[in-house]
C-alpha cells in the first residue's frame, strides 16, 4: 500500500480530529482510514481478525455489520443499558467518535 | 524516513520470488517497501510480523525468527496445569504465518544485534539486514537470585511453568505424583512480572484438582508483594468460598533461596517446605534486549516511545510486550504484547513511507482468569496516548472487573484464546 506524506494542515487536522472530538472526518480518506483500521484492530483479539470472529469460537463476528446497528449496540453498552460482561467497560474507553470510526470500519469489511 | 536498502534486503535472503507470487498485487510493483526483522514470535512479534504483511498488502517483507519450532501459549497453561487441557490443546504452528501471510520464518536464536549496522546476527552464524528491527523477546528469569536454583539439575526439580511448554506439563506430572495430604506451594515474585493474575490463577485451579482428587491437600501461595496483585476481591472470595482449608495466601514472603532436595522456600524470617515446590523467579527482559544495547528504565525494562514502540536510545528498533517498561497500570500479558504489535505495525508502515506514526494510538487489555473448571473472572482496561506525558494513559472511567465469578465467561474465555491465536498466528 502506498500512503501519501503527511502534510503539515493533515497533521493539524487529525491532532485536532482525535485529541478534540471533532467530527470524525478526515479530508484525506487515507488517513481516516488508518486511524479507523487501527482502532478497529484493538477488538481483534476478542473478534477476530477485521472482525472475522473464529466460527464456532463463541464470540460474535463484527465484519459486514450493519453500521447503524453496530453503533447503537455499542452506545448502549457506553451508556449501561445493555446488559453485559465486559463490553459497558470497554467502551468507556473509545470516545463517540472512535467508536464510529470502529463500526464503519467493521462495516465496511467483507 | 528509511530509505529502501535493497543491499540490506536482499542480504537477508529474503525468497523475494515466493512473496512476489503470493502477493503479487498493487503495492509490490517489484520493489520493496523495506524489510523488518521480527524477534520472538510469542504474542507480540507473531502478531507484529503478520499485521506488517496485511496491512501493507504485502510490501513489506518480514522475516520472524522464532527458537522454537512451534508456538506454545502462557494464557491457558494453567488449565493444562490443572489437570483439564492437554499441552496440543494450547500449541499452534507458524505455518500459516509462512503460507497465507508470506512471512519468512527462521527457527533460530539471535545472538547479536548491531543497531548502526541495521542488521542482527544469528547463533548459526548467518545475518540478517533491516530496515526496521522488532524486539518481543518476552522474558528472561534471574535464578542468579535464587542461588541454589542458578543451575540445570535444580531448574528440573523445581519448576516455574511460567513459559508454557516441557516445563507446564512437568509440574502436572509433580502435582499426579504428589501424595493425598500433601502442600502445593507456589513463589510470586515483586511486580512487575509476566501476567500480574496468573499465580492466583494457577492457585485456584491446582486447589480445584485438589479438591476432587486430592481432598487433604492444600495450596500455599507465598506472594513477595505486599497484597495480591489482580482482581484481589474476586480471588479471595474465591479461596475463600470454593477452596476453604485448602488454599492459603501468605503476603510479604519472598523468595531468598531454596533447598532443592527438600523442595523447601527459604523466605527472609522462616522457611517452608513443600510436597511440590514452584517458583516463579524474578524476571528481567529476553536477553536480546541488552545485547540490542537498548536504554532501560530501573536498569531493567526497555524504555519506548509510546507512539512507536520504538527505543529511546536506538533508532530503528521497537520494541513490544514483556521487555519493556509498562505504562501506568498496564500489565504485561500477552494481550497488551498483541496491541502493542499492532501499535507498532502501524508505525513502522508510516516510518517506512516517510510519515509520521499516528499521534493518538490506543490500546486496551483483557485478562481471563480461570478460578475453577468453569468459573472465569476478568479484568480489563483501555489506554490512550497522552500528550503531556508521552505515555499512554489509562482512560477514567473505563475498564474494571468481572461483578462476580460466572461460566459465561467461562465460555468467553475459551473464545478469547482461539480468536488472539488466530489473530497472530491464523
Amino acid at each position: 500500500m502506498s500512503l501519501p506524506a503527511l502534510r503539515p494542515t493533515q497533521l493539524a487536522l487529525l491532532t485536532s480530529m482525535v485529541l478534540l472530538g471533532s467530527t470524525a472526518q478526515a479530508a484525506d480518506p487515507h488517513l481516516a482510514h488508518d486511524i479507523a483500521r487501527n482502532l478497529a484492530a484493538t477488538c481483534a483479539n476478542c473478534h477476530g481478525t477485521n472482525g472475522q470472529a473464529v466460527p464456532g469460537s463463541g464470540l460474535e463476528s463484527l465484519a459486514g455489520e450493519d453500521k447503524a446497528k453496530l453503533l447503537k449496540k455499542l452506545a448502549d453498552f457506553k451508556s449501561g443499558q445493555r446488559p453485559a460482561t465486559i463490553m459497558h467497560q470497554i467502551t468507556k474507553g473509545y470516545s463517540d467518535e472512535q467508536l464510529d470510526l470502529v463500526a464503519g470500519y467493521f462495516a465496511a469489511q467483507r | 524516513m528509511e530509505p529502501i536498502n535493497r543491499r540490506n534486503f536482499l542480504k537477508a535472503g529474503v525468497a523475494l520470488g515466493a512473496a512476489s507470487s503470493l502477493y503479487g498485487c498493487a503495492g509490490m510493483g517489484g520493489k520493496s517497501a523495506g524489510h523488518v526483522v521480527v524477534v520472538g514470535g510469542g504474542f507480540g512479534g507473531a502478531t507484529a510480523a503478520k499485521y506488517l504483511r496485511m496491512w501493507s498488502n504485502g510490501a513489506i517483507a518480514v522475516t520472524l525468527v522464532e527458537r522454537n519450532p512451534t508456538f506454545i501459549s502462557c494464557p491457558m497453561s494453567n488449565l493444562v496445569i490443572g489437570g483439564l487441557k492437554q499441552l496440543d490443546d494450547i500449541t499452534l504452528s507458524y505455518e500459516t504465518l509462512r503460507s497465507q501471510w508470506g512471512v519468512t520464518v527462521v527457527q533460530g536464536d539471535v545472538s547479536g544485534v548491531d543497531a548502526t549496522a541495521r542488521s542482527v546476527t544469528l547463533a548459526d552464524g548467518s545475518t540478517l539486514g533491516y530496515d526496521r528491527l522488532v524486539l518481543s523477546p518476552g522474558i528472561d528469569f534471574q535464578f542468579d537470585q535464587i542461588p541454589a536454583l542458578n543451575n540445570a539439575d535444580a531448574q528440573v526439580r523445581i519448576l516455574h511453568a511460567w513459559k508454557a511448554g516441557a516445563q507446564t506439563v512437568a509440574l502436572r506430572q509433580q502435582l499426579e505424583a504428589m501424595k493425598d495430604g500433601g502442600v502445593y506451594a507456589i513463589t510470586i515474585p515483586k511486580a512487575p512480572y509476566r501476567c500480574p493474575p496468573g499465580p492466583y490463577e494457577r492457585a485456584c485451579l491446582v486447589a480445584n484438582y485438589f479438591k476432587q482428587s486430592r481432598p487433604k491437600s492444600k495450596v500455599v501461595i507465598l506472594d513477595a508483594n505486599d497484597d495480591v496483585q489482580s482482581k484481589k476481591g474476586l480471588f479471595t472470595k474465591a479461596w475463600k468460598e470454593l477452596y476453604p482449608g485448602i488454599v492459603e495466601y501468605r503476603p510479604n514472603s519472598e523468595l531468598k533461596d531454596v533447598h532443592v532436595g527438600s523442595r523447601t522456600a527459604v523466605l527472609e524470617f522462616e522457611n517452608f517446605k513443600a510436597d511440590v515446590l514452584n517458583v516463579i523467579p524474578p524476571h528481567r527482559p529476553g536477553a536480546v534486549a541488552t545485547r540490542a544495547g537498548l536504554k532501560l528504565i530501573n536498569d531493567k525494562w526497555v524504555e519506548v516511545n509510546w507512539l512507536s514502540m520504538e527505543s529511546t536510545s536506538t533508532p530503528g528498533v521497537h520494541v513490544l510486550g514483556d521487555a519493556i517498561f509498562a505504562a501506568p497500570t498496564m500489565p504485561k500479558s500477552g494481550h497488551m504484547a498483541n496491541q502493542h504489535a499492532k501499535l507498532a505495525a502501524a508505525a513502522i508502515i508510516n516510518l517506512l513511507s516517510g510519515q509520521e506514526p499516528h499521534p493518538a494510538p490506543l490500546v486496551m487489555n483483557t485478562c481471563y482468569s480461570f478460578v475453577d473448571d468453569k468459573n472465569v473472572i476478568h479484568v480489563s482496561s483501555v489506554h490512550t496516548y497522552d500528550g503531556a506525558t508521552k505515555l499512554l494513559q489509562p482512560v477514567k472511567g473505563a475498564g474494571g472487573v468481572s461483578s462476580a465469578r460466572n461460566e459465561l465467561e467461562g465460555k468467553i474465555a475459551l473464545g478469547w484464546a482461539r480468536n488472539i491465536w488466530a489473530d497472530m498466528l491464523g
